[in-house]
């Protein structure tokens, strides 16, 4: 969104260099180079078995990579999965929300999210629970913080997700298809709560196939395909005028309903 | 022989005092072990799950060697073969204890990583991604889950080992089994005191199985 300013000149927070994945003899990341600085919203697109997933999994270490380098918040995260020490800090600094919310079924709502600044920050019971409740209260379920997971809609869970990962203050926010696993009426209050978090200038990569969406939020659009970006830039460019003929026929698949 | 069906009901009633003797033995024997036996399942299922294939392995040894034969034929080793090994005699309930121990320490190790493993994927993805260690994501986001899934069949094996304890009347335990036939020997009520023992071992299994089923309600909240 053009109203937004990110400091391109700024050290970005991820930084991706000629980064490959396997899986087995499948070559899922191909040298992938990407860059994100501080306050910039990245949404990436492509379809589904592009590697878009894999790629920001990568960034947390949800997923090893096999090379290339790749550092997020100033620590190195080494080829294979080594340097675990590095990897527990970049990970109390960059949130996720998940497709299918992964919300703790067994803590209620205000458990969910109290767990990781308690345990990771050391936070008291209490100040824990405030920051709980004042984010609950920004997603709008504040009233909902005794429930347990199950007792919520998918929107509602997806919502707490979301003030769960940001209970820990994160400088990144990673979304792998946060809106995918949802029933259509409840992806719109999602969506706006994401919203609310692109204005606040929060640094976000968004992995999405909600394209009207990804045209208003997003600084910057990657296009993926086969573990390849194929495309980047903003996003009237990418969405308007793709360059690529791959680009060119995802987008006149996706953008046709 | 007179086959005249004749249940002495004051036989039977009069054996309950006898048979309660044995009672604080079963449930030493049965509980001892079975806690043992927790310990040694939590620490064998987390190993079996091991990457490492030093630590996986002579955990599935245990696991099939213990599975795999008679908890009567270990009580036996251990009480008639391992005071040969060790120079001394074992007492009769400490041999009960262990033979429980790690005959139910192996079936509960199968159970714990059934447990651990049916936790989905995303549940350890979740605990990582906000910072937390392993250990931490174990600890509060995975166990307290799985082990709710393996209430059941923590209390199968528990209802299974209990019984498994009259067959240490063999060993000369003074348990329910054994306090049966020794008293039979001197009233020759075998109907009736066998009764009565199978009735005292429905009364704790039947126990148990409420307090398990009033768990696992608790247990749904929130799942």
């Amino acid at each position: 969104m053009s109203d937004r300013t990110t400091d391109s000149t700024a050290t970005p927070i991820v930084k991706m260099e000629k980064l490959n994945k396997n899986f087995g003899s499948l070559h899922v990341l191909k040298d992938v180079d990407l860059s994100v600085t501080p306050g910039e919203v990245v949404v990436i697109i492509g379809a589904s078995g592009s590697g878009k997933s894999t790629l920001i999994r990568c960034i947390n270490g949800l997923e090893e990579f096999q090379s290339g380098a790749l550092e997020v918040d100033g620590r190195r995260l080494e080829p294979d999965g080594r340097a675990s020490k590095a990897l527990q800090q970049i990970r109390t600094e960059v949130g996720m929300v998940f497709q299918q919310f992964n919300l703790f079924p067994h803590l209620t709502v205000r458990d969910n999210v109290t767990l990781a600044p308690r345990k990771v920050r050391n936070a008291s019971t209490a100040e824990a629970r405030e920051t709980a409740d004042r984010l609950l209260d920004r997603v709008g379920i504040a009233n909902q913080a005794e429930k347990y997971p199950s007792q919520l809609s998918g929107g509602q869970q997806q919502r707490v997700a979301l003030a769960r990962a940001l209970a820990m203050e994160p400088r990144l926010m990673l979304f792998d298809e946060p809106t995918s696993a949802l029933d259509p009426e409840m992806i719109g209050e999602v969506l706006d709560a994401m919203r609310e978090l692109a204005r606040e200038g929060m640094t976000m990569v968004i992995v999405t196939h909600e394209m009207t969406f990804a045209r208003e939020v997003a600084d910057r659009v990657i296009y993926i395909h086969q573990g390849e970006i194929v495309e980047e830039g903003a996003p009237e460019q990418v969405f308007d005028n793709p360059q690529h003929e791959r680009t060119q026929s995802f987008l006149s698949r996706v953008l046709t309903h | 022989m007179d086959s005249n069906f004749d249940f002495d009901w004051e036989a039977a009633f009069q054996s309950i005092p006898h048979l309660l003797a044995g009672i604080p033995y079963t449930l030493l024997i049965s509980f001892g072990g079975l806690a043992i036996g927790f310990v040694i399942g939590m620490i064998f299922g987390l190993l079996r799950l091991s990457r490492a294939g030093w630590l996986r392995w002579p955990a599935i040894a245990y696991i099939e060697i213990f599975r795999g034969t008679p908890v009567l034929v270990q009580v036996l080793f251990i009480f008639y073969g391992l005071p040969q090994l060790l120079g001394g005699p074992i007492n009769a309930v400490v041999a009960g204890i262990a033979a429980i121990a790690v005959n139910s320490g192996a079936y509960i190790s199968e159970i714990v990583r059934g447990g651990v493993q049916s936790i989905e994927r995303g549940q350890r993805e979740a605990g990582l991604s906000l910072g937390l260690s392993r250990t931490q994501t174990f600890r509060y986001i995975i166990w307290p889950q799985g082990f709710r899934r393996m209430i059941p069949s923590l209390g199968n094996q528990g209802i299974i080992s209990i019984k498994d304890t009259s067959l240490f009347a063999v060993i000369g335990v003074g348990e329910l089994v054994r306090q049966g036939q020794i008293y039979i020997a001197t009233t020759f009520r075998a109907l009736e005191v066998y009764l009565m023992v199978a009735l005292l071992y429905l009364a704790i299994t039947l126990t148990l199985s409420l307090f398990l089923r009033l768990l696992e309600r608790k247990g749904l909240v929130g799942q």
